[in-house]
C-alpha cells in the first residue's frame, strides 16, 4: 500500500484485532510445542532402562573420539554423491527421452529403457549393491576399482530408474500444444526437447528431484556394507571398539545435517512455486 | 427503501506499491443488476474478488445484508457460501461429472441430502438444457455449455448475490449468446447481480445499472441508457468511443 494515504479508524481496528489473532496464535503454538516436549522426554527419562541407553547410546566421551574417523568416513560419503549426483542427473535424463521416443523404430531402445527402470525400481538398493560391488569385478573385465566406485554405479544405476520416472512424468505434463508451436516453428524433435520441453518439465518436478536428492543422501550410507570405510562403517568399526553405539548416533546426525540445506531449500523452493500460482489470493 | 444486498464504502485495495482500487462506493439493490465497465487494469475483476473476500481489502467497509464482512471477526468461508461466483476460465471441477460440480456445495457446505440436491441440480440443468449431460465430466463439453454448468453451479445454493467475472471472454464469438441467455433469464427471476464485462451491447440491455471504473474509482454510474448515449464525463467518453465507435 503506498504509504502517504490516511488510514481510517476502522481499517486500523481491523489491523490491531489482526495483530492480536496472530499473536495469540504464535503463543498458542509455542506453549503446545514446549509441552509436546517437555512430554516426550520427561517420558523417555522415566524408563526403567533409561541410564543404561543413555550410556551406550548418548556418551559424550566416546563420541568425542569417534569423531575424527566419523568425520573422515563422511568426507568419502560427500564424494560418493557428488558424483553419484551427476551420474543420476546425466544417466536419467538419457533414459527419460528414451522412453518418451515415438514411432516403431524407437521401439528396442524404448523396451530396454522401460525393463531397466522396472527392474532397477523394483531391486532392493542392498542387493544391488551386492551384484555391482562384488559381482561385476568378479568377472575381471574391467580394470581393478575402488569398492567406492562400484558403490557410486551401483547409486546411480539405482536412483537413476527412479529419477528418469520423475523426468518423464515432467516430460508428460507439459502440454502438448507447447511442442504442436515449437515443431511448427520447424524445430525438429531434439530440438523441440532440449529447448522447448525440457526446461519445463524441469521447472515442474524440481521439488521431486530435491526430494530424490534428499534420499540419496542418506542413502550413499549403504555404500558401507562393499567395505568403504564411509560414516556409517567407521561407526561400526568405532562401536565394536568400545562397545557403544554412540558413534552409529554422531554419525546419524551428521547425515541429518548433511541433509538439512537441502530439505530446507526444497521447502523454500516448493512455497515460492505455491505463491506464485496463488498470485497473492488470500484462500 | 429496502436494505441494500450490497454496500462499499471507500474500498481501497493495493498491489505492493500500485494502488488498484482506491476509494470505491457502491451500493446494489435486490434485484438490481449492475455491469462493471471499464479498460483492462482498471479493478474490475479485483472489486469482484475483494466482495468475494479472497483478497483483503486495505481500507474501507463492505456489508453483504447488514453484517460487515471486511470486519475479520467475521467467517469468510459463511460468506461465501452466500455469494455465487462465476469464472471468465469456467473452472470447473474437471475430475467431477456435470451433476457433482452443480451439487459439490449443496452436499458440503449446506449438508442437504445427495438425492435432494441432485434433484434440485437437475431441474435447473433441465431448465439450461443440459439436463442430458449431467453425467458427463466437464471437458466432454463445449465451452458455452461449461460456462452454462458452472452458472448453475454458482445459482444452486441459491445466493443472495451473483457474481459473473467476464463470464464470455474465454468464449468463442458463437457460443458467448447462449451464456447471455442465461443471464438474462436469471434477471428475470430477480437474481441480484454484479457482473463485470466488456460485452457492451449485453450491459446496456440487461444492466440497470453501468458503472464506470477507471484508474481504481467510479468515475461515472447511472442507467445503462444514459450511461451509454450520454456520458458526463471525458474519460467515459473515450473509453465507450474505442468499443461502440466514435458518436
Amino acid at each position: 500500500m503506498p504509504a502517504n494515504l490516511p488510514i481510517s479508524d476502522v481499517e486500523i481496528g481491523r489491523r490491531a484485532y489482526r495483530r492480536t489473532q496472530n499473536v495469540r496464535s504464535v503463543l498458542v503454538s509455542l506453549v503446545s510445542t514446549i509441552v509436546f516436549a517437555v512430554v516426550i522426554w520427561l517420558t523417555v527419562v522415566n524408563t526403567p532402562g533409561w541410564e543404561r541407553v543413555q550410556r551406550s547410546f548418548f556418551d559424550l566421551e566416546t563420541a568425542l573420539a569417534a569423531w575424527p574417523r566419523v568425520i573422515a568416513g563422511l568426507w568419502v560419503n560427500i564424494q560418493v554423491l557428488f558424483f553419484a549426483v551427476i551420474g543420476v542427473l546425466v544417466l536419467s535424463v538419457i533414459i527419460a527421452t528414451i522412453r518418451t521416443l515415438r514411432g516403431p523404430i524407437w521401439f528396442p531402445l524404448r523396451a530396454l529403457a522401460a525393463a531397466y527402470t522396472d527392474l532397477f525400481r523394483g531391486l532392493p538398493l542392498i542387493i544391488v549393491l551386492f551384484l555391482i560391488g562384488f559381482g561385476v569385478p568378479g568377472l575381471e573385465l574391467f580394470p581393478r576399482q575402488s569398492a567406492q566406485f562400484w558403490g557410486t554405479i551401483a547409486l546411480i544405476l539405482t536412483y537413476s530408474a527412479y529419477v528418469s520416472e520423475v523426468f518423464r512424468a515432467g516430460i508428460e505434463a507439459v502440454h502438448p500444444s507447447q511442442r504442436l508451436a515449437a515443431r511448427s516453428l520447424g524445430l525438429s524433435h531434439g530440438q523441440t526437447m532440449r529447448i522447448v520441453v525440457l526446461p519445463q518439465a524441469v521447472r515442474k518436478v524440481t521439488p521431486a528431484l530435491m526430494n530424490d536428492f534428499v534420499a540419496m543422501q542418506k542413502d550413499v550410507g549403504l555404500i558401507s556394507v562393499l567395505g568403504v570405510v564411509d560414516a556409517v562403517r567407521a561407526a561400526q568399526i568405532e562401536t565394536a571398539a568400545n562397545f557403544n553405539f554412540t558413534p552409529y548416533v554422531l554419525a546419524g546426525l551428521l547425515f541429518v545435517l548433511l541433509a538439512l540445506p537441502m530439505i530446507r531449500l526444497t521447502d523454500w523452493y516448493t512455497a515460492r512455486l505455491r505463491a506464485r500460482e496463488q498470485m497473492g489470493s488470500i484462500v | 427503501m429496502t436494505e441494500p444486498v450490497l454496500r462499499m464504502e471507500g474500498v481501497r485495495k493495493s498491489f505492493g506499491d500500485a494502488l488498484v482500487l482506491d476509494g470505491v462506493d457502491l451500493t446494489v439493490a435486490p434485484h438490481e443488476v449492475v455491469a462493471l465497465i471499464g479498460a483492462s487494469g482498471s479493478g474490475k475483476s479485483t472489486l469482484l474478488r475483494c466482495i468475494n473476500l479472497v483478497e483483503r481489502i486495505d481500507d474501507g467497509r463492505i456489508w453483504l445484508g447488514d453484517l460487515d464482512i471486511s470486519d475479520p471477526r467475521i467467517a469468510a468461508d459463511r460468506v461465501r457460501a452466500r455469494i455465487g461466483v462465476v469464472f471468465q476460465q469456467f473452472n470447473l471441477f474437471p475430475h467431477l461429472r456435470v451433476i457433482d460440480n452443480v451439487t459439490l456445495a449443496s452436499r458440503a457446505v449446506l449438508r442437504i441430502p445427495r438425492a435432494q440436491a441432485e434433484a434440485t441440480a437437475l431441474a435447473l440443468l433441465d431448465r439450461v438444457g443440459l439436463a442430458d449431460r449431467a453425467r458427463a465430466y466437464p471437458d466432454r463439453l463445449s465451452g458455452g455449455q461449461q460456462q452454462r454448468v458452472a452458472i448453475v453451479r454458482a445459482i444452486a445454493t441459491n445466493p443472495e448475490l451473483l457474481l459473473l467475472d467476464e463470464i464470455t471472454s474465454a468464449l468463442d464469438p458463437e457460443l458467448v449468446a447462449e451464456v447471455l441467455d442465461l443471464v438474462r433469464e436469471l434477471k428475470g427471476d430477480g437474481t441480484t447481480i454484479v457482473m463485470a464485462t466488456h460485452e457492451m451491447a449485453f450491459a446496456r440491455d440487461v444492466a440497470d445499472r453501468v458503472v464506470f471504473l477507471d484508474g481504481g474509482v467510479i468515475v461515472e454510474q447511472g442507467p445503462a441508457a444514459q450511461v451509454f448515449t450520454r456520458p458526463q464525463h471525458e474519460r467515459t467518453r473515450t473509453f465507450l468511443s474505442r468499443f461502440l465507435g466514435p458518436a
